[in-house]
């Protein structure tokens, strides 16, 4: 599925909850489906800034694409890194530098996903963008 | 006496905000007080009727910003109980005030000197003297904090010496809400001729002060954490230190005579204050003092005592939670872990229910690392909150523990 795709079907997903605890409720449980990061890379050199909690994330190129993994100790971060992995893992690092994710608006929790909030989203996209341009001009060397 | 709360109330116009929907329950306020009508007012009506740069003009608005700024000062000292008004220096806010300290006393601390700070205080206090040692080869040291959140006080005595310069130590913490024994800790450091700086930010709504009383060299707070504007606050200091120590920012204002290859400087206060100052925000100062002074600080603390037992009563029914900060001379912060759930996930399931409370290290980080955590959530309570107010704030930790457990 293209990041479009994805999107869209987070989109959907979330329009199905009206009241912002069923939102909450089901960010929550998306964080449980994260693709966990190895235990070795929770260390401060894959740990994102600008968050209460502490995020873990990592990104690895395998054929061409992007995988990445996190965790964080707190289930709403943890949701939101879920949230964030689910449409941009999987994608080749031109595609993630493309999207404009912005989905995040549409899915009814943007006051909360404002990137002046505390909780590490805006470092987040910035890290992976990080890693996609780094992948980027790895393979383009090559 | 006890307050009108819903009097109150009416005084504050922000308190009726609705956030998410549901009414606001304020409960940050040791990072920061709302403010009544009666400050609003005061700052407009300066602007609309008064304004004019102090101590310099001929002409009749000069005179009349420079008087009422003037009359603020006696106020001021009058309300901490100073000796005079030319102890009172008007700063930006606490961390302002102790920064300043900070850099003055390098006249007066030195190589392998000593400065103490408490394990509670605040970034603001703790930072400035970490550099300040950094800069002058002296030695930070720090007195210990037990588990309940109270100064070890044989530990401080046994750090007593000759080579100590300076003790550093908050008022009240706000991490634990302690009310530290700071009358008898100036007492003490005294007999070693120790000046003392009392951290007050968290003291000044709360709890009568009386520098005359307490003794201490210096004692400093922020305007907004007592109902006044932001970027405003004291820094008190007996005469004859600030005499003798130099000046800090130099500039308008602060000089006596200046030529080109030299200057005279002011009398004090104005000694310390250069440039253009902050008028309208002393003015707003002095009309959130004179609105704690109507209501009473004893019947404030009081109120606020009460609010603290009543939270802390319920809380500790909840299953699996630790209050940071048990202390038994205490007031209106409450500071407390819920086991396995991490405080930004209450915090923010809080947000979505209208509860304003704050969650993380509270800029207290070594302090809340001892204790071994993450950060805490707090609740801290003002004038304006109501017992209600703790029954809805309860209600809504529970819903958001069910949901994050």
């Amino acid at each position: 599925m293209t990041i479009q795709e994805k999107s869209q079907s987070v989109i959907d997903e979330f329009s199905m909850y009206d009241d912002w605890m069923d939102k909450y409720a089901y960010l929550i449980e998306l964080g449980k489906d994260v693709p966990l990061i190895d235990e070795k890379f929770k260390t401060n050199q894959y740990l994102i800034s600008g968050c209460q909690s502490r995020v873990w994330l990592h990104a690895k190129m395998k054929d061409g694409l992007i995988l990445l993994s996190a965790d964080s100790d707190a289930v709403i971060t943890k949701g939101i890194a879920s949230l964030l992995i689910r449409v941009l893992s999987g994608q080749t690092p031109k595609d993630i530098l493309e999207s404009d994710l912005d989905f995040l608006k549409q899915i009814g929790l943007q006051e909360h996903l404002s990137p002046t909030r505390a909780n590490g989203l805006t470092s987040m996209i910035k890290q992976i963008q990080l890693y996609a341009r780094a992948f980027l001009l790895k393979s383009q060397k090559l | 006496m006890t307050l009108d709360t819903q009097k109150i109330r009416a005084d504050f116009p922000i308190l009726s905000t609705k956030v998410n929907g549901k009414p606001l329950v304020y409960f940050d306020n040791g990072a920061t007080t709302q403010k009544p009508l009666q400050v609003i007012h005061r700052i407009t009506k300066y602007y609309e009727e008064e304004n004019s740069n102090v101590h310099r003009g001929v002409h009749h608005l000069s005179q009349v910003a420079t008087d009422k700024y003037e009359n603020a000062r006696t106020y001021i000292a009058g309300f901490i109980n100073a000796q005079s008004e030319k102890e009172i220096i008007f700063t930006r806010g606490t961390t302002e005030s102790i920064n300043l300290m900070a850099t003055v006393l390098e006249s007066w601390v030195f190589a392998n000197e000593e400065v103490l700070v408490t394990a509670m205080e605040h970034h603001s206090n703790l930072v400035p003297w970490q550099q300040l040692c950094k800069r002058q080869k002296a030695k930070l040291k720090i007195i210990p904090v037990s588990q309940q959140g109270e100064i070890d006080l044989d530990l401080f005595k046994e750090m007593l010496s000759p080579k100590v310069k300076l003790l550093a130590l908050t008022h009240i913490s706000n991490v634990l809400g302690t009310i530290n024994p700071v009358k008898e800790m100036i007492e003490v450091a005294h007999n070693y001729g120790i000046p003392v700086l009392v951290d007050g930010a968290q003291a000044i709504a709360h709890t009568k002060i009386d520098v005359q009383d307490l003794n201490c060299e210096f004692y400093t707070f922020s305007a907004h954490k007592a109902y006044g504007p932001m970027g405003i606050g004291v820094l008190f200091g007996k005469e004859t230190w600030l005499k003798r120590l130099p000046p800090y920012q130099f500039g308008g204002e602060m000089i006596d005579q200046v030529g080109y290859e030299d200057s005279t400087f002011n009398t004090l206060p104005y000694k310390y204050e250069a440039g253009t100052p902050n008028v309208a925000g002393v003015l707003g100062m002095e009309a959130a003092l004179r609105y704690i002074e109507n209501q009473g600080i004893d019947n404030i603390k009081k109120h606020e005592d009460h609010l603290l037992e009543y939270a802390t009563s319920l809380l500790e029914e909840i299953d699996g939670i630790r209050i940071v900060g048990t202390a038994k001379e205490k007031t209106a912060v409450l500071s407390f872990v819920i086991n396995g759930i991490h405080p930004y996930d209450i915090g923010t399931i809080l947000d979505q229910m209208g509860i304003a409370i704050r969650t993380g290290n509270h800029c207290a980080q070594p302090l809340v690392e001892s204790f071994g955590l993450p950060g805490t959530i707090r609740a801290s309570f003002g004038l304006y909150n109501t017992i209600e107010e703790v029954d809805v704030f309860f209600a809504a930790l529970l819903r958001a523990i069910e949901m994050l457990r």
